[in-house]
């Protein structure tokens, strides 16, 4: 019987950067870190909700979850708010097309806009970079 | 390995093809077989898999046509990447061992065959031709639409597509959706919707800004990298975006459509065409 | 077009959130750094600090505003994940509303917590 063999690639598809540009690595880890940021956004809606019950249950709560692990937990989001805030941003600008250049005529070899917007995409990198290490340095006081 | 193979002077190394085989007539599952091909100078994968099928397996199927980059025809998923075989050289590669897959996100009919029937659907879909208001004159032309040289670059990157597939296999979400419209058929739409002679974008934006449509692009840009025409889908895509939001602001450009240029007068044709100059060289049957 | 005014609400919601989340990690997350630059004071989790900051009209606002656009942003995205899963369309309808229910359920708690501790007296 002919049949047809299913050849989607599948979740692999979004995560397996493979000999892809550092874009597609990027628009992995946006997702990556989008999913971990909403699922903290959701508890954290719970959590402050406890400031209803006043001071002491604030309280209370806050000693619960001002562990150690909590805390790297809460740096953990802080780092994936940098990449994905400014990522985030840059892809604000690529999306309404800026910074990608404009359509022409191709001849070989061909510059597309993903390498046209590649020195961009570093900078914006290493913004992001900075923010995670001012992140870092305030973590390291905070441990301290 | 062919012996006669060996012992020409004009090979310079030989390579280990690793080529994905699958039989739809039988319960195998797909398999990876490996073949020793002998590399001369210039030789390309494609020419490589013509020299399996000639020397070595006969039975080895994919699908070619005309060697030069410009049918679409033999894309394949060469050593991690998405390319046209014809327009790779094995040495370019880098490598002693060529892993020679079916594209990804097609289904496959038979070893290096993938079913680009879906991709075709989609392009279709988009309704890649002009749609003008007065169907009358396209039915029936008076004249040429006037196009100027700078509305021409808008669009002529986007017309170069050769309908390969490869940013279709190349595409994150299309990895996991079967019903998003894909880079292929998005920069085919946007093809149009910039050119200055069309006025169809209200036929095309319930496709192409659909919830399958443009929205489930995150420019992952591996489309672009891979197009073997330097296409950039990604930019289309971008730009197609741009236009669909300045246009929920009412700020989108108002089009006018090309208008029809008056025939050009006082020419007749085949009036003045001057005579073949006299021969220089005689007929060698004279 | 829908799909459109929704994509539209995602990057003018993102536009929101980087302006008042950057504040909100600055202020949280940067606390002993700017403690250190002579900037604010202390611990911001402590007590004193999380009342004193909630019973202000300002934050009270701030707090919706980005509650609301953090919850849009945040679950449209999911839904753009979703609807790149290849779901049946009655799948989809099923997941977009589930989403809409839960972000305007959390939205209007969230809303709640914070106008409660905005009024509450003695804290």
């Amino acid at each position: 019987m002919q049949q047809r063999l299913k050849n989607r690639l599948g979740i692999m598809g979004w995560l397996g950067g493979g000999r892809y540009g550092m874009d597609r690595y990027a628009y992995a880890l946006h997702r990556i870190t989008g999913l971990g940021i909403l699922a903290y956004f959701i508890m954290h809606i719970i959590v402050t909700g406890q400031r209803t019950g006043g001071v002491e249950r604030w309280e209370s709560t806050m000693a619960f979850f001002g562990s150690t692990p909590f805390k790297i937990g809460e740096f953990l989001v802080v780092l994936a708010f940098a990449f994905h805030a400014v990522n985030g941003l840059r892809l604000i600008f690529v999306e309404l097309g800026w910074w990608i250049g404009k359509p022409g005529t191709p001849s070989f070899p061909y510059t597309y806009s993903t390498l046209r917007h590649r020195p961009l995409f570093i900078v914006f990198m290493v913004v992001a970079a900075v923010l995670m290490i001012i992140g870092g340095v305030d973590f390291y006081f905070v441990l301290k | 390995m062919n012996k006669s193979a060996t012992q020409d002077p004009s090979i310079i190394k030989t390579v280990q093809f690793e080529v994905l085989r699958y039989n739809p007539e039988g319960n195998e599952a797909p398999r990876l077989q490996n073949y020793s091909v002998p590399v001369i100078r210039g030789m390309t994968v494609l020419d490589g898999l013509n020299w399996i099928k000639e020397h070595l397996d006969s039975s080895l199927s994919w699908r070619s046509s005309c060697r030069m980059g410009i049918c679409g025809s033999c894309g394949m998923f060469i050593n991690g990447l998405p390319r046209l075989a014809c327009n790779n050289q094995i040495v370019h590669l880098h490598s002693d061992r060529v892993t020679v897959k079916p594209l990804p996100n097609y289904d496959i009919i038979r070893d290096l065959v993938p079913d680009l029937e879906g991709l075709f659907e989609k392009h279709r879909s988009v309704k890649p031709y002009l749609i003008r208001k007065d169907t009358e004159e396209q039915e029936k032309p008076t004249g040429e639409f006037f196009q100027s040289q700078q509305e021409l670059l808008n669009y002529i990157q986007f017309a170069y597509c050769i309908k390969c597939g490869l940013c279709m296999s190349a595409c994150p979400t299309v990895a996991t959706s079967e019903n998003y419209a894909g880079p292929q058929p998005l920069t085919a739409g946007w093809r149009y919707c910039a050119d200055s002679r069309d006025e169809g974008l209200q036929e095309r934006q319930e496709v192409l800004y659909s919830s399958y449509g443009v929205y489930r692009c995150h420019f992952a840009g591996a489309c672009s990298q891979v197009c073997p025409k330097g296409v950039d889908p990604a930019l289309a895509i971008q730009l197609l975006k741009k236009d669909a939001f300045l246009r929920s602001f009412g700020f989108g450009k108002k089009k006018k459509a090309g208008p029809v240029l008056p025939p050009v007068r006082d020419w007749t044709p085949g009036g003045k065409i001057p005579e073949a100059p006299a021969k220089t060289v005689p007929r060698k049957t004279e | 077009m829908r799909e459109s005014r929704l994509w539209f609400w995602h990057i003018l919601s993102a536009a929101v959130i980087l302006v008042l989340l950057g504040i909100h990690m600055g202020i949280m997350h940067l606390g002993e750094l700017l403690h250190m630059a002579g900037i604010g004071s202390g611990d911001p989790v402590d007590s004193s600090q999380v009342f004193g900051r909630s019973r202000q009209a300002v934050f009270m606002i701030t707090y919706i505003l980005l509650l609301g656009a953090g919850l849009f942003h945040g679950l449209y995205g999911l839904r753009s994940m979703f609807f790149e899963l290849s779901l049946s369309k009655s799948l989809e309808k099923l997941v977009g509303g589930v989403l809409a229910v839960a972000g305007i359920a959390l939205f209007l708690y969230g809303s709640y917590v914070a106008i409660v501790v905005y009024q509450m007296n003695g804290v």
